[in-house]
């Protein structure tokens, strides 16, 4: 790859192994973590795709003509056409626009989601990994009770108990995604928690929050940073059955499982109700997994 | 008498080379010597491509390896341009290579018995009947006793030096004529080393065959085989008869010796090996 | 070591293993049995969360106030709630889930009569699963980097992104409303409804058993369809797992050893790689079966399939919070059941536990 000029001399820097600090180290890095990435194309088609997506949904009104919510029924159900570049739907709205505010659906849960378990289920997993004994006994056999139902029959479950609505749908997928985050943490957490640098620590007085947050965070933070990207795609699958299922987002809220499921009815006369929605679903999806893909790559060769 | 006159395998300036990112990197070079009924050692440190070359002879190196080689005759075979089917029928039954770590060189979920049967079945085409009472006579031969019970015990409950016995049997229970030993007893505990050199070197003898003996202990390959081959950065720096190597003439050859401590010649202070680059471009 | 002395310690040695053996299998019991108990606990709390209140979905908002009260003591709800754990944790055991106010029957009857078609759909869809993700999976990995890798991989990967209740309705928008190869739902057609009432629930097996072709056909005919789906699904899981297993063998030095006795690259492969992935599999699988049954709510759901999900989805669209525990509690248990399968499989078939 050629670079001229002043990127060529940031680019040796970056590239080059003498430190001169330790934020010089982070950015290497962190740079070699990006070109690892650029050499992935695969992997960074799915960047891409994922970046498309937020800048989508931050810009949906910018392009997108309609509201999502105007009915016109006047219009309903008509074929993709130059006006309506994904048709519309049953009550006339456009499906391009509803999809493209769907975009910012998908993301609030999926970003809501991830905020909340990865603090507690690192911090579950990491405190029975570094206590052990019967904290970690019990911890881990709740861990297990959760993981012990498949993950969308719990958050059904959940969902339908606490009511329709999107923050009841991020709390009971959040219920059914921290598990395997918490398990994660432990066994990273386990691996360093007798390191002579943990006992050094100790030794010097430092309490059990300070040595998780200092110094095993930093060290399990990439492959629970590939878990959680690979995790998002199942957040998105879940989400969008429970769309599907009419819980979570409710109408007239753009969600694309729930577009979906307004489609079916209408399967035979307007194909692309049901079919685009799904589409969208499958292209991001995919996405985060080509994306979770690569990084793990890069970050952890040993899984090769 | 072993009878040295008849060479078993002659190699003729092999290299292997490895495809990296950042070029070519030649594991073996140039490397040339022949192994007769007679126990030939290889000495190197780790990298000098020892083992390389050794996997390279039976056509096992690892899939992108390149071997190059100007002849690689083994007995009436050209191994060169051998097929693969053929190499299928000589591996095992004409020439054996035994490995470092039983541990991890036996497959964990069969049985020991049914491991060193395998060959036997896969060679002779004997019934398991059959190819059971050779492996317990096998086992036997190797000092094992009661094999009966031996013979459905897992590897990992058998201790390294049974284990290493167990892969002896294994390899030799088809009666080859060329024994290729990767640090056979690196991995085995000081007081077994011994138990199980005597049984290979039993076996090569009693059958008047050919042993490549891999290792980093010159002291160990010097009382155990009659020549040493010396290898530095993937080429052959010194090839001489074990009794002549006190007078052995390459600088690497010499440096080795004086790292090692002596009885016999008491030192205050042991030499350190000094790495001359000028090594790397010669050819003995 | 004479003969007699061999006998003597053998005998103590088996006698150490039997009661090792009892230990562990304690231990797994305990396990289970606590598993079991968290279970029910959050399946308790999770119909106590529910913001609409039961006695008025029991008795309709027009009832009087001495009414309501009569029927709040009735359902316990007056009591502390540890006794009305108790009283749940008792129902659960004799297999009273209460009344589904839809259908009218109780819950456990109605449960007893869908389960085995979920059962027969999983069941089928993961050993379509396993027969072509495994093989496919060894088939990567041995010939890793070629096409055949790739394409695996990326075969795989769809089927892991794929939202299954679309793949559902897509399959039905061509292959039935397009082309007609595939009836549009449900199990078997109206003629062949009822015809065969067999010993193992499922219709497959049973309409073979009886000699009933015609029916065996048609349930064929339904079933087809939503198991390939199914099955692509857990494909995509197994395929990515037997691979990854798979790599991870033939990394090790007895399948060097393995090519140095002259075994052929398929005696390799299978004979020795595949032995030791088989414990693996074996617990994949079984997660797989576990993922399953997650898509099968999603999957009767678009083809009418009357199993367990579809009757868990309507339960949830008429609020019959009695239907919707008992079919999760009864999913939670199926979980539970196959992985403790898999987990008496697994001490049978691997020789580094016994």
């Amino acid at each position: 790859m050629m670079k001229n000029g002043s990127f060529t001399t940031l680019h040796n820097w970056l590239i080059s192994e003498d430190f001169t600090s330790s934020r010089q180290a982070r950015l290497h890095k962190a740079y070699v973590a990006w070109l690892g990435l650029l050499a992935n194309p695969l992997a960074f088609t799915g960047f891409l795709v994922v970046l498309g997506l937020i800048v989508v949904a931050i810009v949906a009104p910018a392009i997108t003509s309609y509201s999502p919510y105007d009915q016109d029924l006047s219009r309903a159900l008509q074929p993709l056409s130059w006006q309506h570049w994904f048709g519309t739907d049953e009550f006339g709205r456009d499906v391009y626009t509803r999809l493209v505010y769907g975009a910012r659906t998908t993301l609030y849960i999926s970003i809501l989601v991830t905020l909340i378990v990865a603090p507690i289920g690192f911090m579950i997993g990491a405190m029975s990994g570094y206590l052990g004994g019967w904290v970690d006994v019990v911890l881990m056999r709740i861990t297990d009770i959760f993981l012990s139902f498949p993950s969308l029959v719990l958050a059904l479950a959940f969902s339908a108990s606490l009511g329709p609505g999107i923050e009841n749908a991020v709390i009971a997928i959040a219920l059914t995604v921290w598990p395997p985050i918490a398990r994660l943490a432990r066994a990273e957490t386990l691996t360093f928690r007798n390191a002579d640098f943990v006992v050094a620590a100790e030794l010097q007085g430092a309490g059990m929050m300070r040595i998780l947050l200092r110094h095993i965070v930093p060290l399990c933070a990439p492959s629970v940073v590939v878990r959680l990207t690979l995790n998002m795609s199942s957040i998105i699958l879940t989400a969008a059955g429970l769309g599907f299922l009419g819980l979570g987002a409710q109408p007239p809220m753009p969600e694309w499982g729930a577009m979906a499921a307004s489609g079916r009815q209408y399967l035979l006369d307007a194909w692309w109700l049901t079919t685009i929605p799904g589409i969208a679903i499958l292209i991001v999806s995919l996405a985060f997994n080509l994306l979770g893909d690569g990084l793990r790559d890069i970050l952890d060769p040993r899984n090769g | 008498m072993a009878d040295l006159k008849e060479t078993i395998l002659s190699v003729e300036n092999m290299s292997v080379e490895f495809p990296t990112l950042s070029g070519v990197v030649t594991a073996v070079r140039d490397v040339s010597f022949n192994v007769g009924r007679e126990k030939v050692g290889i000495i190197g440190e780790s990298g000098s491509g020892k083992s390389t070359a050794g996997r390279a002879i039976m056509r096992l190196q690892p899939p992108h390896a390149l071997v190059k080689a100007k002849r690689m005759q083994f007995e009436d075979v050209d191994l060169l341009k051998a097929s693969e089917q053929q190499m299928l029928s000589i591996r095992g039954r004409r020439i054996a290579m035994i490995l470092q770590d039983p541990k991890y060189s036996l497959n964990p979920v069969m049985t020991v018995g049914e491991q060193i049967s395998e060959t036997v079945i896969l060679h002779e085409h004997v019934s398991k009947k059959e190819a059971r009472s050779r492996t317990l006579a096998m086992l036997e031969r190797v000092n094992i006793r009661d094999p009966q019970r031996v013979f459905d015990l897992y590897p990992h409950e058998v201790s390294g030096g049974m284990g290493q016995r167990i892969m002896i049997s294994m390899m030799l229970i088809a009666s080859p004529s060329l024994i290729i030993a990767d640090e056979p007893t690196s991995a085995l505990d000081v007081t077994v080393r011994q138990q199980v050199l005597s049984i290979l070197d039993e076996l090569v003898m009693e059958r008047n065959i050919g042993l490549l003996f891999i290792s980093h202990d010159l002291n160990l390959v010097r009382s155990f085989c009659d020549r040493v081959i010396i290898m530095y950065a993937g080429q052959i720096v010194e090839t001489i008869a074990a009794a002549d190597l006190d007078n052995a003439r390459h600088p690497y050859t010499r440096g080795l010796l004086n790292a090692l401590p002596s009885l016999e010649h008491p030192r205050d202070r042991l030499d350190v090996l000094r790495r001359d680059p000028a090594w790397l471009e010669n050819r003995s | 070591m004479n003969s007699s002395q061999a006998t003597a310690t053998r005998v103590s040695g088996s006698s150490k293993k039997l009661l090792s053996s009892i230990r562990k299998i304690a231990t797994s019991f305990a396990v289970i049995l606590t598993t079991l108990f968290g279970l029910l606990v959050i399946t308790f709390v999770i119909g106590r969360l529910v913001p609409a209140d039961p006695v008025i979905a029991a008795i309709g908002d027009q009832a009087d106030q001495a009414t309501y009260e009569r029927v709040y003591k009735e359902m316990g709800l007056d009591r502390p709630l540890y006794e009305q754990f108790g009283t749940y944790l008792v129902n659960v055991v004799q297999l009273d889930f209460g009344q589904s106010h839809i259908t009218k029957n109780t819950v456990s009857s109605d449960l007893a009569r869908v389960f085995p078609a979920t059962i027969e759909l999983a069941t089928l869809a993961t050993i379509i699963g396993a027969g072509l993700g495994v093989p496919l999976g060894v088939v990567s990995a041995v010939r890793k980097g070629t096409w055949v890798d790739h394409l695996g991989r990326v075969v795989g990967l769809m089927g892991y992104s794929t939202p299954i209740f679309w793949l559902g309705t897509i399959v039905i928008l061509v292959f039935y409303a397009k082309f007609g190869l595939i009836p549009g739902g449900g199990r078997i057609d109206i003629y062949n409804e009822g015809l065969v009432e067999g010993p193992t629930g499922s219709l497959l097996l049973d309409s073979v058993l009886a000699g009933e072709w015609e029916v065996f056909l048609s349930a064929l005919h339904h079933v087809i369809a939503p198991a390939l789906i199914l099955g692509y699904a857990a494909m995509a899981y197994l395929s990515r797992m037997s691979r990854s297993f798979m790599l991870e063998q033939l990394r090790q030095e007895y399948i060097l050893t393995a090519r140095a006795k002259g075994l052929g690259q398929r005696a390799v492969v299978w004979r020795h790689a595949f032995r030791n992935i088989r414990v693996q599999l074996l617990t994949v699988v079984a997660l797989a079966y576990c993922g399953l049954l997650d898509g099968t709510v999603l999957i009767e759901t678009v083809f009418a399939w009357p199993g367990l999900g579809q009757y868990l989805t309507s339960a949830l669209f008429f609020a019959d919070m009695n239907a919707v525990l008992g079919s999760v509690l009864l999913i939670g248990l199926i979980s539970i059941a196959i992985n403790l399968l898999s987990d008496i499989v697994y001490r049978f078939i691997d020789p580094r536990t016994r």
